[in-house]
This record gives C-alpha cells, sequence and structure tokens, in this order.
C-alpha cells in the first residue's frame, strides 16, 4: 500500500513496564490505512500487551503512539477507544451472561446516537449469519467459533478505524480457523485497517500485507509478508521447516 | 430391548435394559434417610431450645403451640419429599401416585421421630443437658405430650408416623385439593402467627368486635374460629373456578389505551393505600413499617452497587451512620461542636453531599481491588465509620460514644412529623424516590455499563467504559440512599450513638437483597418485607434472629439463588446455567426482559 501517506497507527520506540519487569522494549510498528499487518511471536513474547499498550490499558514508559498523527499515549481507554481504535481480546472474553444482542450493543457504547445500530447489525448479520440465529441466545453458551464471530461483531460495532485482534485463532479447529482468516480479510476488504496479533504465521502471514515478529518483548523482523514467508530464519521459527 | 453394538466398541457386560420407568416412588433407602435428616433437623431445634421457647405462643388456643407446628411440620414436609416421585425423563410419561407410595412417608416420619424419642430417652441417661442447657424437663414434657415418658414417646412416634404418612398422601389428592388445603392450613396458621397485625387491621376498620370473637383472651385462634377460617378459605378455593392465567398475561392482552388507565388506576390505587395503611394499622405496625422502609431505602441503594455493578460492599453501614450523623450535627442543639440548627429539609442537602463524599473516598483506594478483596476493605471501612465517630479526636463534634441527642423533628408547614404513623409518609416518600431512579437507571446506558462491568471489568474497559466514574457513581449513589435511610433514622430515634453502626447492619441489608433477588426491585421490597418485617412481628423470633437468617440463605442458596422475586435477567443466568449443565444442550433465552420493578 502507500508508504507515502500517514500510518494510521505508528508505535515510535515504545517500551511497556509491568512493575519494574520490562515487557516492550523499543518496539517500532507502522500501520498504514487500508492495510493488514501481523505481530507474530511466541508465548510471553508480548503480543498482547502490546494491543493492551496500545489501547491504554497500560501506559507505555517511553516512546510515542499516534493514530492518524494525533499521539495517543497516556490517555484513558475510553478515550482511545473514542477515537477510533477497537479491540478483539485474548480468549474472546464475551459478557457470557449477556445474550449476544446485548453483547453487540456493548460494543457500540460509546457510539450514543440513539438506538440506531440496527445498521450495523445488519452489517454483522451479512458477515456472520449465524450471529443472527443466535441474538437471544446467553453469549456464555455459544460454542467457540461463535463466540468469536460475536466477539469480532462486537469490536465492529464501534466502528473502529483499527482492529485490534489478539490470537482469533486460538482453540478453533482448522476449517474453523481457515473460515476465520476468511472473514479477517473480508472485514479489511471493507475498509477497516487491521492489527493481527497471531502465533499461527503461516495463516496469518497469508492475508497479511506486513508482519513484525516478536521476541521476548523485542522486534527482531519486520518486512512485508511475501518476505517473511519466503525468509529463512522465519520458516525455521514460526513456520514450522526444520 | 437390548442395545445393538457396532463391531468397534467395547462388549458391554450386560444388555442395557430400559425398564417401564420406576413404577413406585417407594424407596426404603431413601425414605430411611430422609427420616434420619428430618430426625437431626428435629432434635437440633429442640436442643437448641426453638421448641421450648416457642411453645408460649398459642396459634389454636389451646392445642397447638408455634413450638408444636414446629415439631408437627418437619415430618409433615419430609413424609411429602419422601413420597415425591423420582424426577421424570423428558418424553416419559408421567407416572401415577399410587396410595403404596405413602408407605415411604410413613417410614420417614416414623424414623424422624424414633430419633426425636431416642434424644429423650437418651437425655437423663448421658446427662446430655451439661451439654445442651436447652434439654430441660419442660422440654421433655413437651416431647412427651405429658403423658409420661413410655406412652409419652410412643404418642410421638405415632404422630411422627401419622404426619409422615399424611404429607405423603398428600401426592395422591387431586391437584386443585391438594392446593386449595396447603393454603387454606398456611392461612389459618399465619393469621394466627401474625395475631398482632390481624387485631391492629381490624381495629383499624373499626371491626374490633370481630376480634373479640377469633382471638381468645390468653391469645391464640379459638377452635370455633379455626374450624370456620379454614372451612371458609378451603370452600372458597375449591368454588373459585381457576382461570389458568396471570394477571400479568391478561394486562399484557388489554389494547394500549386500557392499559395506561389500568396502570393509572393501579397508581391512584396504591397512593391512597399508603395515605390511609399507618392510620389503619395503627402506631405498633406503623413502627414496624417506618423500620422496613428504612431498609428497603439501603437495601435499594445496596443493591445498586452489588446487585447491578457487582462490588461487594460489606461496609455500607458507613455511608448510613454519615448521614445520621450529618444529620444530627446540622439540625441538633446540643450537638457538641458545630451546632446550626438547621431544619430536616435544609439539612438534607449536606447529607447528599457528605455521602456523596463518602462514596468516593470508600470507592477511590478500592477502584482496582476486586471480588473478595474489595469485601474485605470495605468490611474494614465500615468498622472504622463506627471508630471514627466513637473516637476521641472527633469527640468535640460527634460526641463520641455519648453520641448526639435532642434531635428535633420533621417540620412539615406547620405540624412537626413525629411518630410512627407520621414517619411513614417522608419514609414512604423517600423510598418511592429511590425505586424510581433504581429502575430508571436499571436500564439506562450506566446500568448497562455496571452490568458489563460486573461481567468483565477489563472487556468493559476495553469496550470504553469509563471504570473510574462507572464504579464510583455506583458507590456515590449507594452511598446517597444509604445517607438518607440514616438521616430519617436520626429523626426517628432522636439521637444517635457509634455503637448503632455495626456489621449486623450492614449484613441484615446483604441479607435482605440477596433474600429478595440481587437486581430486582420487588425482590428487595420482599426481601426487606421478610428480613426486617417478619421478625418485629413475631417477636418470639427475634432471639433466634440471626439463626433464622443463616438458615434462610442456606436454603435460599441450595433451592432458589436467584432470591424470592429475581428479575427476570438474574434468573436466566443462573437457572439456564443450570438447565445447561443438566441437559447438555444449547438453550435458548427469551428476548424480552420486562427487567424488576
Ligand atoms: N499484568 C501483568 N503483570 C506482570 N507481568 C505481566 C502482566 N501481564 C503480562 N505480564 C508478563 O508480560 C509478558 C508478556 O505477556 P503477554 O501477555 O503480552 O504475552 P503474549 O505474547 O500475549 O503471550 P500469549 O501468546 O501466551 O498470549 C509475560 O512474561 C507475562 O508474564
Ligand atoms: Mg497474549
Amino acid at each position: 500500500m502507500s508508504a507515502n501517506t500517514e500510518p494510521a497507527l505508528k508505535l515510535d520506540n515504545v517500551s511497556t513496564h509491568y512493575g519494574p519487569i520490562l515487557v516492550l522494549r523499543n518496539m517500532n510498528i507502522e500501520i498504514f490505512p487500508g492495510e493488514i499487518v501481523c505481530l507474530l511471536g511466541g508465548n510471553a513474547s508480548g503480543k498482547t500487551t502490546t494491543l493492551r499498550t496500545i489501547v491504554g490499558m497500560v501506559a507505555p514508559t517511553e516512546g510515542k503512539i499516534t493514530l492518524d498523527g494525533v499521539e495517543i499515549a497516556g490517555l484513558d481507554t475510553t478515550e482511545i477507544v473514542g477515537m477510533g481504535i477497537s479491540m478483539v481480546p485474548e480468549n474472546r472474553r464475551l459478557f457470557s451472561r449477556m445474550t449476544v444482542r446485548e453483547n453487540l450493543e456493548m460494543g457500540a457504547y460509546l457510539r450514543k446516537k440513539g438506538n440506531s445500530h440496527q445498521e450495523d447489525l445488519d452489517r454483522i448479520f451479512e458477515l456472520f449469519p449465524r450471529v443472527k440465529e443466535r441474538l437471544n441466545q446467553r453469549a456464555g453458551t455459544l460454542s467457540g467459533g461463535e463466540q468469536q464471530m460475536v466477539a469480532m461483531g462486537r469490536a465492529l460495532m464501534a466502528r473502529p478505524k483499527v482492529l485490534l485482534m489478539d490470537e482469533p485463532s486460538m482453540g478453533l479447529a482448522p476449517v474453523l480457523v481457515q473460515s476465520t482468516f476468511e472473514i479477517i480479510k473480508e472485514i479489511n476488504r471493507q475498509g477497516t485497517t487491521i492489527f493481527l496479533v497471531e502465533q499461527n504465521a503461516n495463516m496469518a502471514l497469508l492475508i497479511a500485507d506486513h508482519g513484525y515478529v516478536l521476541q521476548t518483548g523485542r522486534i527482531v523482523l519486520a518486512d512485508t509478508a511475501e518476505n517473511l514467508l519466503n525468509n529463512k530464519m522465519m520458516r525455521e521459527a514460526y513456520l514450522g521447516e526444520m | 430391548m437390548a442395545v445393538s453394538r457396532s463391531p468397534g466398541t467395547p462388549a458391554l457386560e450386560q444388555p442395557i435394559v430400559i425398564t417401564a420407568f420406576p413404577s413406585s416412588a417407594f424407596d426404603i433407602r431413601k425414605s430411611i434417610r430422609l427420616g434420619l435428616i428430618a430426625g437431626l433437623i428435629l432434635v437440633l431445634i429442640s436442643a437448641m431450645g426453638l421448641v421450648e421457647s416457642f411453645d408460649d405462643r398459642m396459634l389454636i388456643d389451646p392445642i397447638l403451640s408455634l413450638g408444636y407446628v414446629l415439631l408437627f411440620l418437619v415430618p409433615l414436609l419430609v413424609g411429602h419429599i419422601a413420597g415425591r416421585l423420582p424426577p421424570l425423563l423428558e418424553g416419559m410419561p408421567a407416572p401415577e401416585h399410587r396410595p403404596r407410595d405413602v408407605l415411604g412417608g410413613l417410614v420417614s416420619g416414623t424414623v424422624a421421630s424414633i430419633l426425636l424419642a431416642l434424644l429423650v430417652i437418651a437425655t437423663p441417661v448421658f446427662d446430655l443437658r451439661t451439654l445442651f442447657i436447652n434439654l430441660s424437663p419442660t422440654l421433655v414434657g413437651l416431647l412427651t405430650l405429658n403423658q409420661g415418658l413410655a406412652s409419652g414417646l410412643l404418642l410421638l412416634v405415632a404422630i411422627g408416623a401419622t404426619l409422615g404418612t399424611i404429607g405423603s398422601a398428600l401426592h395422591l389428592l387431586p391437584d386443585k385439593w391438594r392446593s386449595a388445603l396447603v393454603k387454606s392450613v398456611t392461612w389459618v396458621l399465619g393469621i394466627a402467627l401474625l395475631q398482632d397485625l390481624v387485631l391492629q387491621l381490624l381495629r383499624g376498620l373499626g371491626l374490633s368486635f370481630a376480634s373479640r370473637l377469633i382471638f381468645t383472651v390468653t391469645g391464640g385462634l379459638s377452635i370455633p374460629a379455626t374450624v370456620l377460617i379454614f372451612g371458609i378459605l378451603l370452600g372458597a378455593q375449591l368454588s373459585i373456578k381457576t382461570k389458568g392465567e396471570s394477571l400479568a398475561t391478561r394486562f399484557a392482552r388489554l389494547p394500549d389505551s386500557r392499559k395506561r388507565r389500568t396502570l393509572y388506576a393501579a397508581g391512584v390505587l396504591l397512593l391512597v393505600v399508603i395515605v390511609v395503611l399507618p392510620q389503619i394499622v395503627g402506631p405498633y405496625i406503623s413502627e414496624v413499617l417506618d423500620l422496613v422502609g428504612l431498609f428497603l431505602l439501603m437495601g435499594f441503594g445496596l443493591n445498586i452497587v452489588v446487585g447491578l455493578a457487582g462490588l461487594l460492599d460489606l461496609g455500607y453501614v458507613a455511608f448510613f451512620a454519615v448521614g445520621a450523623y450529618t444529620m444530627a450535627v446540622l439540625v441538633s442543639p446540643s450537638s457538641p461542636g458545630f451546632a446550626p440548627q438547621l431544619t430536616f429539609w435544609l439539612a438534607l442537602p449536606f447529607v447528599v453531599g457528605t455521602a456523596a463524599l463518602a462514596g468516593i473516598l470508600v470507592g477511590l483506594p478500592v477502584l482496582r481491588m476486586r471480588g473478595d478483596y474489595l469485601a474485605i476493605v470495605t468490611l474494614g471501612f465500615g468498622e472504622i465509620a463506627r471508630l471514627l465517630a466513637q473516637s476521641d479526636w472527633l469527640k468535640p463534634f460527634l460526641g463520641g460514644a455519648q453520641g448526639i441527642l435532642r434531635i428535633p423533628n420533621i417540620p412539615v408547614g406547620p405540624i412537626e412529623l413525629h411518630t410512627p404513623p407520621q414517619l411513614f409518609y417522608p419514609i414512604a416518600a423517600f423510598v418511592a424516590l429511590a425505586a424510581y431512579t433504581s429502575w430508571r437507571l436499571q436500564d439506562s446506558r450506566i446500568g448497562r455499563a455496571w452490568m458489563a462491568m460486573r461481567e468483565d471489568e477489563d472487556v468493559a474497559e476495553a469496550m470504553g467504559i469509563n471504570i473510574v466514574t462507572t464504579k464510583l457513581l455506583a458507590f456515590v449513589i449507594g452511598a446517597i440512599l444509604a445517607g438518607f435511610s440514616g438521616a430519617i433514622f436520626a429523626m426517628k430515634i432522636g439521637s444517635v450513638f457509634p455503637h448503632s453502626f455495626n456489621l449486623i447492619f450492614s449484613l441484615t441489608v446483604l441479607v435482605i437483597i440477596i433474600v429478595g433477588g440481587l437486581g430486582s426491585l420487588r425482590g428487595v421490597a420482599l426481601g426487606a418485607l421478610v428480613i426486617v418485617g417478619l421478625p418485629e412481628l413475631l417477636r418470639e423470633f427475634n432471639e433466634f434472629r440471626f439463626l433464622f437468617y443463616g438458615i434462610i440463605l442456606v436454603v435460599m442458596m441450595r433451592l432458589k439463588p436467584e432470591g424470592l422475586l429475581p428479575r427476570a435477567r438474574r434468573a436466566r443466568e443462573i437457572t439456564e446455567e443450570e438447565r445447561a449443565q443438566d441437559v447438555g444442550m444449547p438453550v435458548t433465552a427469551t428476548a424480552a426482559d420486562p427487567g424488576g420493578t
């Protein structure tokens, strides 16, 4: 995509601590409008922490984060979400005792304008026809795949400029992983910029434009998805080839 | 029929045979087990002194005291349970109860009463009285029905066996008869138990002459009155054609315009009832109602904090204390430090202010705490509030252990509200305000934010909910309602002392909302009546009040964890979870959530 426009989301030399422990060090990530960018890394490498830092649930101890050029580091989560970033959390984390519809409506919490969420709901039903059938079911009783759909739908209800996804393929059967990534691609095609955190490097790189590889809190590789798929070190470490 | 096996599966030892569904409820082991449990309960209530102290209360003069009701109810109930058919599998034809099923009740009732008889025999032999002080000769006399040891105990066992049999025989009656019978007996016992209330009502309605016909001089229903009331009730129940439709469904069918008119009429009716109620029921019952109202006000407040926002606050009494002390300081001429001597109404805004401030002060430090930690810390705050009021440090302002006295009455125009029936009105007004506020809040934006926060605080935050303001708002609104309650309490009592604001207070409010049904406004109202109102009316229960709270809580959590009158949403949360576990299939919730109002 066009590298000369301004990044939609940019992390500039960002470091994050949990107490005294340094978890992210000097991260630089650029995500341009309309792109899918993925962040790959093993367990405990700091993927979730990166997303939590972006939405302000932990404050970075160093560096700048900008959304469309506007500095957002240090703002409240409420403000950041209001500015157009929303997140599909790790393990979906639906409000399990609320119905599917209530979950979706919570996603649009910050968009106060009356109750005119029908348009967004329709869009979500188009992406996930099953969700429509389950609208009045308690979210906690959905299957894993269905929960993932609702979690994505909930995040989309906020009409985000940038959608953050934390391991959407986790715990899903291979068939479902496939269709989940297809849907992510489709959401992106409809105009949402996506920052995707994954351990499933193969699948993620197939739909992504760019990829970053994270190791114990540090970016060790950054390239186009295509190059990463062919990168020797990458193939050995993450793509399951010896 | 034999189940065919596919080649791959391991061979079954025996072919599975599904017999016709268990044809009888009678299962000797189950009956004996139930009987033993019931027997233990009987032994327990006797050894704790309930039977003896409740014997002073005559229900049907002179044959039946409350103590005996307690003794008889246990075998009756256990017989009923023992006679129940095993639960049905889906799609099986419902089997009929058959006469031999009553054997289960007979066995259970007999076993239960034998256990009690053993207690009587064992008492002198092992000198049990040194352990259980309540095992007195009076109790033994009671349990042997004053017939001497041998024949008395035989009689006791015979009665237990009979009651157990009756309990299970109830299943044999047609549904209509059974429910009519049970309801009539319950009503008769209820009338006898609430004798004070009934007497007051009769007097208030100008029917004093009737009370002399119904109740004997020594207390309790007279035998002819019992028979008459029972007959009337039973006759009425049996002759009423069951419409099979609740008021709610009939109301839902009305056209909109009629609906509005019906609601309007109901509102006016309610208002009239509220206006005349304290006059009819008299000062004593009004006093009870006032107390219920004050607890209800707190219940509504705590319901927001715990029921909606999910913040378990065990120090809720602190806000009540803040309200009471703020009012006392501002209105009392003998406030030790600062005595502006405002009127009640002028002081109210300050109560709102200090209560809200207290809400923030408690809320801020616990913002990031969850669950059990929150509960423990708020528990501490409750105690701190009491200790501060007692402290030498604040003594120049709050009067230390001596408290603040001489709090004047509530002025309304030219009159001063002072007696319990008069105070009923401002209390009712505040309760109405609290109910309306809670009702509007629960389905509002902030109400949904509370609910989301209760479910998953992190994700709620990621949805853009401001956790800080949302939490603080719950604490502040809860604190203000408790503050109102405390302020009126101070006016009502005329003085405030630190020792009034103890942990039991917080726990009582918590029990009210749990018993009623967390999150349900009707539930809170019922909870306050049951937990605060009933023990006041049944004074002999007072000594055992906390025992009953405990029993009620345990029984509720086992049988009806969603509360007596749950909010539709809450009932769904709990019961469907269990149903889903039981049946192992996805549940489809109903879309309609009318909300508990
Ligand atoms: N709240 C916290 N306090 C202290 N340390 C934390 C906290 N959350 C995460 N960590 C630590 O930070 C490191 C990175 O965690 P993070 O959750 O970001 O990893 P991740 O890449 O998302 O892992 P996974 O793939 O298993 O989800 C881990 O070592 C973790 O133990
Ligand atoms: Mg993670």
